[in-house]
């Protein structure tokens, strides 16, 4: 007994001091809407789960940190240390990976939640304004943190950031020096993206979570939308101030906050068991610049941004570049401002539901493209990729000269025959049921259509080859091609008396 | 209460005592303000230094003039001469060396590798001779103009000169489009 009276005295010997059950104890205890018991209450978890997975990325960045060298000469060093040499290096590498990808999952989940849910509407328009400031910081996290793995695809992945903002009009060149820390991607440019990761982002971070959270108290969670229960400013904090008043609301604590500890639970263990399953992501190839047989892509979040830039015609590019994540972000940012009040249910709100099945079903194709890559030649499968037997086999020697052809000028890397080959170009397997050998000879050797000129490139006796086993690219008992030439009287492919020279 | 303690006294007596004290306090105040925005200039300095005080590119050789044949393109890595103490292989700076055929006006062009779309690293393929970029699939011609896929323009270009036996080239800096390579030509474009 004298033992818990010593205890309790201390502990009231700092309470008498820091005076904790005051500030704190109201706070965990802040009133929530009764509302929330309902099975609705399980959409309110994201959020804490978002901020839970932060702290997990500072406590193994901090980890992480005490082995990792920001240098470019042994950076990628360290990284493999890590992997191979520290003692569960691998697994706390592996876990600052999976939880940053699962954090950003679970953001992305609860500003959809909270868009779908017209919880944004007022007087939380300040909240979510600090929460899309959140959302950015994360996503900035999340590219810092692919550049600290400082392996060919960071190295890469910083050119290809340099040059969309090289594309800045005036100041461009500048903001490229001021981003690489000099002329050129090196140690200055590392140390700088160690400084954004590491200080930079994280302190911009967690002021912008405490104000978040502030707000969040302070204004009190939202209460599940109700059909035509339309927020009107003069009486909604009237209205609100009823669900949680004494004997209506529930304290946070312990009630509605247990539902958050066990779905935070779960996502650790989640998280843990996908980091002890897939292990570390990388260091891929060595980040060497004179290693050009690397195929850049970055890391699946941006993978959608990847085929943006693959497919936008190349005169809106430099619009889209530069004009488009203003956009985004004063669209998202604004919302509130231009969305603030009205219906909060998404049964009354089509608009808001249609927007985000478009973008989700916008980022999901994009980002499909962007593992695909459709447009990528395929930089070994003119040496790597045979011509198929089924079409050699019925090849005459001038024909299958022209296939020996094919491959040497790295045709395959853009064209497939019978599906295998690169896919930036039609397949060719059919081409001479397409066009006939004018049209061969003359797409060739001018090109066009996102083709290069080979005219310069092959020689007289090449070229007859090469259209000579294109013209027998197509399917058994099929006739060639008939394509009309103005002036000569042919109407169509119907009339296949002409057809072939 | 009618005992006044003297810093009271002090500020009411008189309207010049009074305002010598509110003109010390703005001294204070613009003195903090003063010393402040002054503190922050080599801060500020020091951050965009890199930005004012540019590395330059510089004269590197990038090997003997005989050993690069006529009619072929080959890769050369040499040592970024702007690079850091600490760099690594990051300090390497690889280009693309043409040695044009005989009859040419020119001798070389001297490439970067950097694709002119975002900067992905071309390849070159002999055979067809052509550069390929494997990000976004654009491709150029032997000469460095712009073939097909989505780069705006052919590729940099660097400013080279003979030195004795020596092909040398003016290198260093990252080519964007804006600040393309030392050569500045706008290849070109159709």
């Amino acid at each position: 007994m004298h033992v818990l009276k010593g205890i309790k005295n201390v502990l009231m010997w700092f309470e008498h001091r820091l005076v904790l059950r005051e500030t704190f104890w109201p706070i965990v205890r802040h009133p929530v809407p009764r509302s929330l018991r309902r099975k609705v209450g399980w959409m309110y978890v994201l959020g804490s789960t978002a901020m839970t997975l932060l702290f997990l990325q500072v406590a193994t960045g901090i980890a992480l940190s005490m082995v990792y060298v920001p240098s470019a000469g042994e950076a990628y060093e360290s990284l493999n240390y890590l992997n191979f040499q520290v003692p569960l290096g691998w697994l706390l590498r592996a876990i600052h990976n999976w939880s940053a990808t699962m954090m950003l999952i679970v953001v992305v989940l609860h500003m959809t939640q909270v868009f779908l849910a017209g919880a944004y509407k007022y007087p939380r328009e300040l909240t979510w304004m600090l929460g899309v400031v959140l959302f950015f910081c994360t996503v900035g996290m999340a590219f810092t943190g692919q550049v600290l793995r400082w392996d060919a695809d960071s190295y890469w992945g910083l050119g290809v950031g340099a040059a969309m903002i090289g594309r800045i009009p005036y100041i461009g060149p500048a903001l490229v020096d001021l981003m690489m820390g000099g002329p050129m991607v090196g140690g200055e440019t590392l140390s700088r993206f160690f400084a954004l990761h590491v200080y930079i982002i994280p302190g911009i971070l967690f002021a912008a979570l405490g104000a978040h959270l502030y707000l969040v108290v302070r204004k009190g969670i939202s209460e599940p939308p109700e059909v035509g229960n339309e927020v009107d400013p003069e009486t909604y904090e009237e209205e609100y101030e009823k669900l949680i008043a004494d004997g209506e609301g529930d304290p946070f604590f312990p009630g509605p906050m247990a539902r958050d500890a066990f779905f935070i639970g779960f996502t650790l263990l989640f998280v843990l068991a996908i980091a002890v399953v897939f292990g570390p992501d990388g260091p891929g190839l060595s980040p060497d610049p004179a290693n050009v047989a690397v195929e850049p892509v970055p890391d699946w979040y941006f993978l959608s941004l990847f085929a943006v830039l693959a497919l936008s015609p190349r005169s809106l590019e430099t619009y889209i570049i530069l004009i488009g994540p203003i956009i985004v972000v004063g669209v998202l940012f604004m919302l509130p401002i231009f969305a603030g009040r009205g219906e909060r249910h998404p049964f009354r709100r089509p608009v808001a539901v249609l927007s985000v099945v478009f973008i989700f079903l916008a980022l999901s194709v994009l980002t499909w493209l962007g593992v695909t890559e459709p447009w990528s030649p395929h930089m070994n499968a003119w040496t790597g990729d045979a011509v198929p037997v089924n079409i050699v086999k019925r090849l005459s020697p001038t024909e299958m000269q022209g296939a020996v052809v094919l491959q040497l000028k790295a045709c395959r890397n853009c064209h497939a025959l019978d599906g295998i080959g690169g896919k930036r170009g039609p397949d060719l397997t059919h081409v001479g049921s397409r066009l006939d050998r004018p049209a061969l000879v003359r797409q060739v050797v001018q090109g066009g259509g996102n083709m290069p000129a080979y005219g310069k490139q092959l020689t007289g006796a090449q070229i007859t080859a090469l259209v000579d086993f294109l013209h027998a690219c197509r399917p058994e008992n099929r006739p060639p091609a008939v394509v009309p030439t103005p002036g000569d009287g042919v109407e169509g492919p119907g009339k296949l008396s002409r057809a072939g020279p | 209460m009618n005992e006044m303690n003297d810093v009271e006294k002090s500020t009411t007596e008189g309207c010049c005592k009074k305002n010598r004290r509110a003109w010390f306090d703005w001294l204070s105040w613009f003195v903090l303000g003063a010393a402040s925005l002054i503190m922050s200039l080599p801060v500020i300095g020091f951050l965009i230094g890199g930005v004012i005080w540019k590395k330059k590119d510089q004269w590197v050789p990038l090997g003997k003039v005989s050993q690069f044949k006529p009619g072929t393109t080959e890769m050369v890595t040499v040592k970024n001469p702007v690079r850091g103490p600490w760099d690594g292989i990051t300090g390497e700076l690889a280009l693309y060396v043409r040695h044009l055929p005989e009859g040419e006006e020119k001798e070389f062009q001297i490439f970067s590798l950097h694709c002119t779309h975002l900067g992905c690293p071309v390849s070159w393929f002999d055979e067809p001779g052509l550069f390929m970029c494997p990000c976004h699939g654009s491709v150029f011609y032997a000469d460095g103009g712009y073939a097909a896929g989505p780069a705006p323009r052919g590729l940099f270009e660097m400013k080279y000169k003979i030195q004795g036996d020596q092909l040398v080239a003016l290198v260093g800096h990252y080519p964007t489009l804006q600040s393309p390579g030392s050569a500045n030509v706008q290849a070109t474009e159709t």
